[in-house]
């Protein structure tokens, strides 16, 4: 197991944002992390990348207790954090962004070749020199995936990646996910339910903070307690 | 390259000038090239790691004190006790950072000015070595380094002019280097940079026991420069003035504490001439290039003519 996660709860003044979750997620799978608004979902991957203290549980990566590392050095341990708000540096360049990525791990003119491969990964090769906050919405989520890529992570954590790309875009998006899922494992918050559908090899679904089913897509999509919770049944839950 | 050029271009400037400036003007250029050097050291802090600290009179006053108490209780001669001023300087903004980086913004304000003053008292309580607010002149003897009589005009300019040379090409060095990259990552959003497994804290005590050695540096070569040890060093106001330097030269550049420091020495000099209420001048100027160049001279100075530089 790349990354286990056990009995992992958060409260916040009585609130039960996340209570004792379980979750184990293999080597090179791509895992898409599902719920309805304040499910939980976005503190839980915080509690696993360590940007939010947990209130119980333990996390595991790669065999490591980390539950008391604080994120930077988890990062260093091969996570990367998408943030779901973009949260790109605006008022430095675009390859700039991704080499304060890449520079945590490599040096010189391998940290320059890595940005540009990156970028180039993402699409955004023609606008490195460009200031990132000139960058439209999209763009931006974009930069977020260069800034998570050229780390090489082991762990790739995207936080609602597809939020405000155009439908090419997102078209562009699953097949970079797909491509990079032969190098890294993924674990993906996701609204939109084509993509997860398309992307997932296993689905966890959240709701008020709990697990309320994990299976394949084929699975989650036939069952009822997630129908009645977060589907709404049908298809009509797509965006 | 066009940066490395332009910054030492200054320096060639700065050398040309000791040979043909008045000594009215050679003496005001090497004070304000040493207050220039405490304006760098503070940008480093303020302009690129984006923490505000209103307590750097406490290392401008260490390595002055470091360096005078040297001088004059050890009798040590120059060149150690500028090391001993550097050292001071070193181990209190360290020690300072530890404690004071568990707060940020205005928590962070305060807690430097307190330990400042906290400093600043803790000169005057120990009158009996420190002469407290009267201060103590260096003796001739002290101010001997390698030969040279650093109470000479030519021999003080020259010195200031390695200081701040210094000072000027570490911090260029600096800013380019990935560390200085980092600290401007974090001015510009800490939690994004520690989401990219990057030690903040770490980064902003390396950032601070810099910025305050830097001070420190000036604050020594002060001292033994013009002769002169006092508390009105280590008070509140050589805490502001760097402050000012580099809001007025250009918070976040390179060149601009020293742009800052020449431009208010100059505005008070200059007006003080006209007026005794010189300060009323002074504060119009400032107050004018607050509203139109809120970035100071050179920040304003690359938003329009020079995107690139440092």
């Amino acid at each position: 197991m790349l990354l286990s996660v056990k009995g992992l709860s958060k409260r916040f003044d009585g609130l039960h944002a996340v209570e004792n979750v379980d979750l184990d997620l293999p080597e090179g799978e791509i895992r898409a992390l599902i719920g309805p608004n304040g499910a939980g979902k976005t503190t839980l991957v915080g509690m696993i990348a360590g940007r939010i203290a947990a209130s119980a549980g333990r996390v595991t990566f790669n065999g490591e207790d980390i539950t008391r590392l604080p994120a930077h050095r988890r990062i260093a341990r091969g996570m990367a954090y998408t943030f779901q708000i973009t949260s790109v540096f605006a008022r430095l360049s675009v390859s700039e962004n991704v080499g304060l990525a890449a520079r945590r791990h490599l040096h010189g003119a391998a940290a320059r070749n890595a940005v540009v491969e990156a970028l180039d990964r993402v699409g955004l090769g023609a606008r490195a020199d460009q200031e990132a906050g000139d960058l439209a919405y999209g763009h931006q989520r974009l930069l977020e995936l260069a800034m998570g890529i050229v780390q090489r992570p082991r762990l790739l954590i995207l936080d609602e990646p597809t939020q405000g790309l155009s439908e090419g875009e997102i078209e562009a998006f699953q097949d970079l996910i797909r491509d990079l899922a032969q190098e890294t494992t993924i674990l993906l918050i996701e609204h939109n339910m084509r993509v997860v559908m398309a992307l997932a090899d296993r689905i966890t679904v959240l709701d008020g903070g709990r697990v309320l089913a994990e299976g394949t897509p084929e699975e989650i999509h036939a069952n009822a307690a997630v129908q009645a919770a977060y589907l709404g049944g049908g298809d009509a839950a797509a965006g | 390259m066009r940066a490395l050029t332009l910054h030492l271009g200054l320096l060639a400037v700065l050398l040309a000038l000791h040979f043909v400036l008045p000594a009215y003007h050679h003496g005001n250029l090497a004070r304000v090239m040493v207050l220039a050097s405490f304006a760098m050291g503070y940008n480093i802090l303020f302009g690129y790691t984006g923490l505000l600290s209103l307590g750097h009179a406490l290392f401008f006053a260490a390595g002055m004190y470091g360096m005078g108490l040297s001088v004059q209780h050890l009798g040590l001669s120059a060149g150690p006790a500028l090391m001993l001023g550097l050292l001071s300087g070193a181990v209190i903004s360290g020690a300072l950072a530890l404690l004071a980086l568990r707060t940020s913004g205005v928590a962070f304000m305060i807690v430097t000015l307190m330990f400042a003053q906290a400093g600043y008292l803790t000169i005057l309580h120990f009158s009996e070595w420190t002469r407290g607010d009267e201060g103590f002149v260096l003796a001739q003897a002290g101010r001997m380094l390698w030969g040279f009589d650093l109470s000479d005009p030519n021999a003080r300019y020259v010195a200031a002019l390695i200081l701040f040379g210094i000072c000027l090409m570490l911090s260029l060095w600096l800013v380019r280097a990935p560390f200085g990259r980092v600290l401007v990552a974090i001015r510009e959003n800490e939690e994004r940079v520690r989401m990219l497994g990057y030690d903040t804290f770490a980064h902003k005590l390396a950032a601070l026991t810099i910025s305050g050695t830097m001070a420190a540096a000036a604050g020594a070569a002060y001292g033994i420069l013009f002769g002169y040890v006092g508390a009105s060093f280590a008070a509140v106001q050589y805490s502001i003035l760097p402050l000012l330097y580099v809001l007025l030269g250009g918070a976040g550049t390179v060149l601009g504490p020293f742009i800052g420091t020449l431009f208010m020495f100059y505005l008070i000099d200059l007006s003080s001439g006209i007026t005794t209420a010189y300060m009323l001048i002074a504060g119009v100027a400032l107050v004018l290039l607050t509203v139109f160049a809120p970035q100071g001279i050179m920040g304003e100075l690359r938003r329009r003519l020079w995107k690139g530089l440092p």
